[in-house]
Order: structure tokens, then C-alpha cells, then sequence
């Protein structure tokens, strides 16, 4: 008996070791930021690309600071993220080729409903972000390097503001972590839409702040540079971009709801 | 916020409702595990014995070396195989990152001190004369040690407990290297993880208990080899 269970246990060994069946479609690497895989989206339009163009992608979700890290040392093929200044440097050093603006969205404050703060319904996100510094109201930072904390570093340095103190908090995890805990600590946070409605029906915050036009949130993707790591896909990172423009791409992005409200728009041009 | 208890029936839903994500999920968790014990415990094994064995100098250095590197987080073990084997890195022509081979050997150098330490101390618990008998006997080494690892058993298998245990829960390391890629470098750890950012906190219940029966279940099946679990008289 021992000796068969012995055998049996050898057995599920080798079987675990048979390597995967030959014949798969082109594999495509992706790094992508957390709140566009958060939001949901991927989920509707990766099925539709993966058939339509007969290919597969790994899609590797992490910071935008970690994400162009990765395609900088050529472990991905594509990077599709939302920091154009940082997207642009990447460009411009040779890691990648063009940067295409696919689509976009906003990001919004959201914060307690006491609002102790006193912004609500305020769309200048500077003016806001001065009167939560001023009222020394918690705030919550993703302090990731992510593109949605560059977006935050960038309207304090327009404010001219230095966040600083107690009620400055940076929490090194992504968009839905961070969201979480702004809501347990009833502080203040930038987010970006998509993952605010992905996350709404959770969370005890409230939307205070949108619509200025420095909260505009745009998506790039952009091909490793196949010159640099000549073992980058980029044929099948070509292809992607093109149907990242088709008219059905563009249907697919929005028709993209959650609750009845549409997370993304696509650029059209 | 859904109350825990909530949580937890939602979570017993999913488990028995034979959802077929969660079961790619659950076979990679035991496939890369197995996979990188499988690897690490002949070579753990027989370092232990040779460190045991064996009269050279530094091997109390060496001892208290991996009896230390226990302690290393599963993240720096993470770090460093990416860093090796990034497209960047030395050995970045292998083109492993991301996959589930590069999972394999960041778990297989996660187990590989604490089954070295533990294995140590149970070579060093053993009766030298059993090898001697063996070799007087005629024995070959490598039958003399087997002969010697079936005498020390369980202190072996305790060893295989933990090293497995320790792998087939940690989340760093096959995040850092598997990439956490739906339906191929997904585990139970990385989903978990995964889960609790998004706020599904059944999901992330669901593939807890899940990780703790078939921990059960192995568990149990060692207990097999375990004999009658109480002390020789």
C-alpha cells in the first residue's frame, strides 16, 4: 500500500513535468497598469483581440513607474499605460517606438462624505488640493510611482503645494488597496474613474472633485523597441496597436459600462 | 463592507459550483510547487548529509549560513531570479521570466535552505554506526544512503512539510517572477492577493480555505509515512 501510493505520488510528478502542447498562437507580452486591468475592461476586449488577430497575451498588470521599468529592460513586448510625460521619455531613449494615444479617461477626489474638507463640488483639482492641505484633512497617496501618483505629484507642484505632515499618507499599493484604505481612514484620493465605478458599490467614500481639465487621464501603448531586443514580438505588437484603432475597438471601449456610465473613450482620428 | 461571515458562506459557493478559473488557479499553485520541491529536496538532501558527514573546514559557517538564509523574504528571492533572468539580466537569452519554469526555481531556492537546515538536524541526529554498518556490509554510498535515509525518515519528511509549505503559500516571489498572468502564472497566493486588492474578499476567502484543505489532504497522506507518531520504546 505504501509502495502504491509511493508510485502514485512519483507518477502525478512526471505528469506535472510533461511540458505544454506545441502549436499555440503568437504570445504577446503586455504590462499594463493596475486600474486598467482593475476596471474591468480587459475582461470584455481580450477575448475579442486574442481571437480576431489569432494571438495570445500574458497580461501583466503593475505600476506605470513598473511597468515602463519593464519594457525598458525588454521583459515585455508592449506597454500600454497612462503617464505621457513619462511614456514620451521612454519614447524618446529608444526603449520604444511611437506612442499611440488610444483612449482616455478622467480621474476624479473622492472622500468622506463629512467632506472636512469642504470640496465638494469643486473641479479644479489644484484648488482642491489646497484646501485638503489647508484643512490638514487625511489624504491618501498611492506613492507607487504609478501613473496615477505622477497625476498627483503634478497638481501639488501646480498648487505649489509640498504635502507634508500626518495627515499625508503614502501607501505604496495600487488603486484598489489605496481606495480601501482612504475609506478606512476616511481620507481624500485621487483615483481614476474606471476603477471609482468598478469600486463605488464598495466603498463608504463619496465623489467630490471631477471635471477639470488637468484631470484628464490619457492611455498610451506603446511597442518595445524591436532594435534594441530583437526578440520583442513586434509583429504581433503591430497588429494589436492596428486594431487598438479599428472602428470595432473603438465600439468595444465604449460600450464599456459599469452601472450604466461609460469608463473609457476611444481617440478617434 | 461584507460582514466575514457573509464572506465566508459566498465562499463555499464558489468552491463547490466547480468554477473552472479557480481550478486552473488551483493546478498551477500544485503544479509549480511540486514541481520546484521535486527539484530541491535530492539536492537538499544530500548536502545536508555531506555537511553532516563530512569533516571540512567552514562547514559550521555553512550550517549556520543556511540555517540564516531561512529568514531571507520570498520577495528578495523574487528580485534576484528576476533580475537574473530578465531579458536585461545574465541570463536573459532563456527568455524564462514570466513563466511558469522561472516560478519553479524561485520556490525550489525559497525551499532549498529551510530543507537543508532541517534535514541537517536530522543527519546529525542519526547514528553514524548506520552507515558504518553498511559500508562494512559491502554497501555501495549510495545505497549505504538510503539505507541511512530510511532511518531518519521522519525528521525527512518533516522537513519535506515545511520546505512545501512554505512555497506553496508565499506570494512575493511568484508574483515578482511569474507576473501573475490569468490562466498560466496564476496561483493561489498571487490570486489571493489579486482578490483582496479588488475588494472580493469572498474570492479571496474561497482560495484560502481551498490552499488549507489540500494542505489537509497532503498532509495527511504524509502522515501515511509517519508511522505511529509516537516514540520508540
Amino acid at each position: 500500500m505504501k509502495r502504491f501510493i509511493a508510485n502514485l505520488l512519483y507518477l502525478t510528478a512526471l505528469l506535472l513535468t510533461v511540458p505544454a502542447l506545441a502549436g499555440e498562437p503568437a504570445l504577446v507580452r503586455m504590462a499594463t497598469t493596475t486600474s486598467t486591468d482593475n476596471s474591468g475592461l480587459f475582461d470584455v476586449i481580450q477575448p475579442v483581440f486574442e481571437k480576431e488577430l489569432d494571438i495570445r497575451v500574458h497580461v501583466i498588470a503593475v505600476g506605470t513607474g513598473r511597468a515602463l521599468e519593464l519594457g525598458r529592460r525588454g521583459d515585455v513586448d508592449v506597454v500600454l499605460v497612462h503617464a505621457k510625460a513619462a511614456e514620451e521619455a521612454f519614447v524618446q531613449a529608444g526603449y520604444g517606438l511611437q506612442r499611440h494615444e488610444i483612449m482616455y479617461n478622467d480621474f476624479v477626489i473622492v472622500g468622506p462624505p463629512a467632506d472636512p474638507a469642504g470640496v465638494r463640488g469643486m473641479s479644479d483639482a489644484g484648488k482642491a488640493f489646497g484646501k485638503i492641505a489647508g484643512a490638514s484633512a487625511i489624504f491618501v497617496s498611492r506613492g507607487d510611482d504609478s501613473g496615477t501618483h505622477k497625476k498627483e505629484k503634478a497638481i501639488w507642484q501646480q498648487a505649489d503645494i509640498r504635502p507634508e505632515g500626518d495627515w499625508y499618507r503614502q501607501v505604496g499599493q495600487g488603486m484598489g488597496k489605496t481606495l480601501q484604505i482612504a475609506g478606512e481612514l476616511n481620507g481624500y484620493t485621487l483615483v481614476d474613474r474606471g476603477t471609482w465605478l468598478a469600486y463605488r458599490a464598495k466603498s463608504p467614500l463619496q465623489l467630490v472633485v471631477s471635471g477639470g481639465g488637468e484631470l484628464r487621464n490619457p492611455y498610451g501603448i506603446i511597442a518595445v523597441n524591436p532594435e534594441r531586443f530583437p526578440d520583442v514580438n513586434h509583429a504581433a505588437v503591430q497588429r494589436l496597436i492596428d486594431w487598438f484603432k479599428s472602428d470595432g475597438a473603438h465600439a468595444l471601449i465604449s460600450g464599456y459600462t459599469v452601472d450604466g456610465e461609460q469608463l473609457f473613450y476611444p481617440v478617434t482620428q | 463592507m461584507d460582514s466575514l461571515s457573509a464572506a465566508t458562506a459566498e465562499s463555499f459557493r464558489l468552491l463547490f459550483s466547480g468554477d473552472a478559473d479557480l481550478w486552473i488557479i488551483i493546478f498551477t499553485s500544485f503544479s509549480v510547487s511540486v514541481k520546484a520541491i521535486l527539484f530541491a529536496v535530492p539536492l537538499a538532501f544530500v548536502v545536508a548529509f555531506l555537511m553532516a558527514h563530512l569533516r571540512y573546514p567552514g562547514r559550521r559557517a555553512m550550517i549556520a549560513g543556511f540555517s540564516a538564509m531561512q529568514s531571507i523574504p520570498a520577495v528578495v528571492v523574487g528580485l534576484t531570479v528576476y533580475l537574473v533572468f530578465s531579458r536585461s539580466g545574465p541570463l536573459g537569452d532563456l527568455k524564462l521570466l514570466f513563466t511558469q519554469t522561472s516560478m519553479v526555481i524561485g520556490q525550489a531556492l525559497l525551499a532549498l535552505p529551510m530543507l537543508v537546515a532541517l534535514s541537517h538536524a536530522a543527519f546529525q541526529a542519526a547514528d553514524r554506526r548506520v552507515w558504518e554498518t553498511s559500508v562494512t556490509l559491502g554497501a555501495r554510498p549510495v545505497r549505504a544512503f538510503m539505507t541511512l535515509i530510511h532511518e531518519i525518515r521522519f525528521g525527512l519528511i518533516a522537513a519535506f512539510i515545511a520546505g512545501f509549505g512554505r512555497i506553496i503559500a508565499e506570494v512575493g516571489c511568484s508574483m515578482m517572477v511569474g507576473g501573475n498572468i490569468l490562466g498560466y502564472t496564476r496561483n493561489i497566493p498571487t490570486a489571493i492577493a489579486l482578490e483582496t486588492t479588488k475588494g472580493e474578499f469572498a474570492q479571496a476567502i474561497a482560495l484560502g480555505m481551498v490552499l488549507l484543505m489540500l494542505a489537509l489532504m497532503l498532509n495527511g497522506m504524509l502522515a501515511f509515512f509517519q508511522g505511529r507518531g509516537v516514540m520508540s520504546s
